[in-house]
């Protein structure tokens, strides 16, 4: 990355492929306010950044703002241009991104982010609990950033986004991976424990994905496991071993941004893509096939 | 604010409800999750006999964030016209969830079991925040107040519990 904001120094950081991607609440809370750095806060509830966030943050929502409710899809260029305008980030800004939940959020945002090519996304370390944990400094108070001139950039769904057809018609030759909780991919339930009925047909899994629950490349704390720790998870457990390309999905594809955030950034792995249309379309389409259980199952003939 | 042609209904809602329907609508967009921050700021505590007896509520998994909630009726016996009072439990780094409680606390609570099992289901909608919040959001809302209508169905005898 060839921003002026220097990279987090942190020796953990240095173990990873890419760990300029990192920053921990110390670097954050020592470089807030630098020009040309911008900190964003995402969140799965949508009131939590009004309850305080980190000075000098902007909130951005994943319902709200990065979706088009029209076209069941992100928001286009001119969209993104205008959302990134709003937030005062300009294209060559570095943009640190933090939220709850082990910075589930956050890395969804990080990855739609990367859709429009935004060059210099790193996540919090630990995100917002860990800052919070740490009684750092909240404010309640909203910036009122200046508009920039953010560039329409036509968004670029081929190289990190998986659709329907890319994962059917090449079931069996690529790796993919299954990031929902082990009730989710045998088939037991449709949705999250404790989380709402968000409407599949069929539980259950793309025939050979291997499971490994999103949760598991985190810490008690939110952190990022280690390197050493995460490719004994990804690269052994799930079996991706150096695979040329990996599809990771969950249900509607947050979870599974998290998932290839790890693998793409963390572990290296070259081609990592999101299937976002995930288990809501999967699970839903007319003639394409599932397994049952909690074995990946055999790819059916074509 | 004049009326538009877009406020929503409330002449079915009881006042409080009605009040807090129209407060939303006549509060700017850019603030209205303000409002609905300042209602988690104001939802009751949950009194000690449930705190201690989590098994008494009832878990509403259309929430995206654990929500628990209990009604209790005074004089059940006396059917549509007893009295509902309602307790939430929701975590503070839940305020979207606890906000919808707040409504539906300071809307309904103290209201006859007539005026809830009329509240009709589109209350959620009627709270101009489909745009600002979402409507996946919003479901979790009509799940609490699916709840509380069957609950005090049951409790003043309505229905039967399984």
């Amino acid at each position: 990355m060839s921003t002026s904001i220097p990279a987090d120094p942190t020796p953990k950081f240095a173990e990873y492929a890419d760990g300029a991607r990192l920053v921990s609440t110390d670097w954050v809370a020592e470089h807030a306010g630098d020009p040309g750095l911008v900190i964003v806060e995402s969140d799965e509830d949508v009131l939590l950044y009004e309850t305080g966030h980190i000075p000098g943050a902007v909130k951005v929502d994943w319902h709200t703002e990065l979706n088009d409710s029209v076209t069941r899809d992100y928001v286009d260029g001119e969209g993104f241009a205008a959302l990134m305008s709003a937030k005062g980030i300009s294209r060559e800004d570095t943009i640190v991104v933090y939220g709850d939940k082990s910075n589930w959020w956050a890395a969804y945002a990080l990855w739609v982010f990367t859709l429009f090519g935004h060059e210099d996304v790193r996540l919090m370390d630990g995100g917002r609990s860990k800052w919070e944990g740490e009684g750092r400094e909240m404010t309640t108070e909203k910036p009122q950033p200046q508009p920039t001139e953010y560039p329409v950039i036509d968004r670029d769904d081929s190289v990190i986004r998986a659709f329907l057809p890319d994962v059917r018609d090449s079931l069996g030759d690529l790796s993919l991976i299954d990031v929902r909780s082990p009730e989710e991919y045998s088939g037991e339930r449709t949705h999250m424990p404790a989380y709402p009925e968000e409407g599949a047909l069929r539980g259950g899994h793309i025939p050979g994905a291997k499971s490994m629950p999103w949760g598991k490349a985190a810490n008690e704390d939110g952190t990022f496991k280690s390197a050493a720790e995460l490719r004994a998870l990804y690269t052994d457990e799930a079996g991706l071993g150096q695979s040329d390309e990996v599809i990771a999905y969950c249900r509607i594809g947050e979870r599974s941004s998290h998932t290839w955030f790890v693998l793409k950034h963390l572990l290296g792995y070259s081609d990592v893509r999101n299937y976002d249309g995930s288990w809501t379309e999967w699970g839903n389409v007319v003639g394409v096939p599932i397994v049952t259980g909690s074995a990946p199952g055999e790819v059916p003939g074509r | 604010m004049a009326e538009t042609d877009n406020a929503p209904k409330t002449d079915d809602l009881p006042n409080a409800l009605a009040e807090i329907v129209t407060d939303f609508a006549e509060t700017p967009a850019d603030d209205r999750l303000q409002l609905l921050l300042e209602l988690a700021t104001d939802l009751p505590d949950l009194p000690e006999k449930y705190a201690d007896h989590p098994e008494l509520l009832e878990p509403v998994p259309e929430c995206q964030s654990p929500i628990f909630l209990v009604t209790e009726v005074d004089g059940a016996e006396v059917g549509d016209r007893s009295i509902v009072h309602l307790h939430f439990s929701a975590p503070p780094e839940a305020p979207t969830t606890r906000g919808f409680a707040g409504i539906l606390h300071e809307g309904l609570d103290g209201a006859t079991a007539e005026v809830i099992l009329g509240i009709p289901a589109d209350l959620p909608l009627r709270l101009s925040m489909s745009e600002i919040v979402s409507p996946l959001r919003l479901r979790g809302m009509s799940g609490m107040l699916s709840r509380i209508q069957r609950q005090v169905s049951e409790r003043i005898g309505k229905i039967t519990a399984e």
